[in-house]
């Protein structure tokens, strides 16, 4: 009786176990085959190095190179702004704050790690760009660098609170060995304990800019939305999460501009797909090296 | 000497970089709840669009972000914690189990945009669902399902073996063992995971950009085969579409103001029970 109680419930939680990941499965099988007829019908390398994105005219033209780099720009931007800051957030919050701010910071910033990505880009838009395209006197305050910003504001409590977490791992020892020695806090900081959690903090950083290549509504309503190829920051982009979502709604099912978009997801989900597995492998490794493997 | 300067420098330095984070989070939440509260009321709250969206409430928008939020958790609580336990409590420890939690790791990072391509794709195309509730809580139910499977997982794992090992040892069979031992141990962290994930539905865009949402229905939903008004795309559709941008930004702040509240409201309280079951933990 007891066996075969065991038995089913057993099934009933492999049979749900394999039917979610088929879905999770599915959207590989999805973007793959929406995604690779225009691989065929334009080509690979004129679909990715090609210089023009025209979907709509009269040839239409699916060169997605511009909204390539209009990603590249932008999330680019947002690491140079959120990595130093974010790190150097953490790194106050492990070291200076008292044990109250720190109880105090921690959970503050974790929760605002989960503010809608569509309040920064409604934030961007009303407050920001205006301010910066006064502050520059630019014909438009919708730039790369409107979107960099922006994303860089919303990736730093991401990169913080994880970079937080490696340096808390760090053990005592660490820091007490080298007090012990004679270096004072800021060389122990420096020296010791960050080059230990170097790596951790690296697996954040590369958890930042992969959240910051994903993002779409904030690049949507701030970079302006011009696909062209990028010469400065302070003129408007189309990274390729926006095109997805702008031209999705017009894109008619079937035609090369509805794959071409599915393509462009393809690349994304690799894009994110290397940067997933680059923090794997380094937080594996991090893990051995401090003897924390589970 | 030189040593306690540059200390102090850096020091300084770390002082800065908090600063600029919590100067930059601190004015977003500033200006969206001073200029919310403003257009803020009960009749905000409760009433229909009128006038061309320039007048009026947003409540078609926060009953339709409610049931897009509960439709999806409904959809992937039960498969996401299943799939977490047959991971942790059933499979055998092997390479195909492995491959399969490395797959789950990375779909929680793939862009949710991408997830609205598949929602469109497959339950908006091939299953037919049309544009609809339906549609877009399956879209955002698949996008928070890696996120509470591995965070149910990661519960699971934190409950020490010697619990299970108590269990068995008392003559307690492998499904008892998991419904009386595991799973109330388990169930702190487990609730977190989940709370995050509703303040994570509860914002997503993109996912319902072509799967659910749109800028306005009359009245409420009336089938889950309806379109439906959500509150972040409301937003994204006052700010780009319309003819009344001056009064439109107006009740975008509104919008943005219920929607932060929401997400932040939703967000403290898991890492609240959270930071309670540590210490428990510690103790």
């Amino acid at each position: 009786m007891y066996r075969i109680r065991e038995k089913i419930y057993k099934g009933i939680f492999t049979l749900l176990a394999f039917a979610s990941l088929i879905f999770l499965v599915g959207i590989t099988f999805t973007l793959f085959i929406e995604g690779l007829p225009v691989f065929k019908e334009v080509g690979f390398f004129d679909f990715i190095f090609g210089k023009s994105w025209y979907p709509t005219y009269e040839p239409p033209e699916f060169g997605i190179l511009p909204l390539i780099l209009g990603s590249l720009w932008v999330t680019f931007g947002a690491v140079l702004f959120c990595v130093p800051i974010g790190v150097g957030s953490a790194l106050f919050i492990n070291e200076l704050a008292g044990k109250r701010l720190k109880a105090v910071l921690k959970p503050v910033i974790e929760i605002l790690a989960g503010i809608p990505s569509i309040v920064y880009g409604f934030f961007g838009m009303v407050i920001v760009a205006p301010f910066i395209q006064r502050l520059l006197g630019l014909p438009v305050g919708l730039t790369a660098f409107t979107g960099s910003l922006m994303l860089g504001i919303m990736a730093t409590p991401t990169v913080c609170s994880i970079s937080e977490d490696a340096l808390s791992f760090v053990p005592r020892s660490f820091r007490e060995a080298s007090l012990a020695v004679g270096a004072n806090r800021w060389q122990t900081l420096t020296r010791v304990v960050f080059p230990a959690s170097a790596s951790g903090i690296s697996t954040s950083i590369i958890l930042g800019m992969s959240r910051a290549v994903g993002e779409t509504m904030t690049v949507l309503m701030v970079t302006g939305g011009a696909a062209v190829i990028p010469h400065t920051f302070f003129q408007p982009v189309r990274p390729m999460t926006s095109t997805i979502a702008a031209e999705m709604g017009e894109a008619v099912m079937g035609s090369t501009h509805y794959n071409s978009l599915f393509a462009i997801g393809l690349i994304l989900f690799f894009i994110t797909l290397v940067f997933n597995v680059i923090a794997e492998l380094i937080s594996k490794r991090y893990r051995k090296k401090l003897g924390l493997g589970r | 000497m030189k040593k306690q300067v540059s200390q102090n420098m850096g020091f300084g330095l770390l002082f800065l970089c908090i600063s600029t984070t919590i100067f930059f989070l601190g004015s977003i939440i500033y200006f969206i709840a001073i200029r919310g509260f403003r257009i803020l009321s009960w009749d905000f709250l409760t009433q229909v669009p009128r006038e061309a969206m320039t007048a009026g409430g947003v409540a078609p928008a926060i009953v339709g972000t409610f049931y897009l939020t509960m439709g999806a958790i409904l959809f992937s609580l039960p498969l996401g914690v299943a799939c977490a336990i047959y991971l942790t409590e059933y499979s055998p420890k092997s390479f195909v189990v492995n491959i399969i939690r490395m797959s789950i790791n990375n779909l929680a990072g793939v862009p949710s945009v991408v997830f609205g391509l598949f929602g469109l794709a497959i339950f908006v195309k091939l299953f037919d669902f049309g544009v609809s509730i339906l549609a877009g809580c399956c879209t955002l139910g698949i996008l928070v399902l890696p996120q509470i499977i591995s965070a149910s997982q990661e519960a699971l794992l934190a409950v020490p073996q010697s619990y299970r090992e108590a269990s068995l040892a008392l003559g307690a069979t492998h499904w008892q063992t998991i419904r009386s031992t595991v799973l109330p141990a388990a169930l702190p962290g487990i609730l977190t995971g989940i709370i995050l994930s509703i303040g994570r539905v509860a914002g997503e865009t993109a996912p319902i950009l072509f799967t659910a949402a749109t800028f306005y229905t009359r009245g409420f939903p009336k089938s889950i085969f309806s379109e439906v008004m959500a509150l972040p795309y409301h937003i994204y559709a006052l700010m780009t579409e319309g003819t009344h941008p001056q009064e439109q930004t107006q009740i975008a702040y509104g919008c943005a103001l219920i929607l932060l509240a929401l997400v932040l409201a939703i967000s403290a309280a898991a890492i609240i029970i959270r930071q309670r079951h540590r210490k428990a933990y510690e103790q």
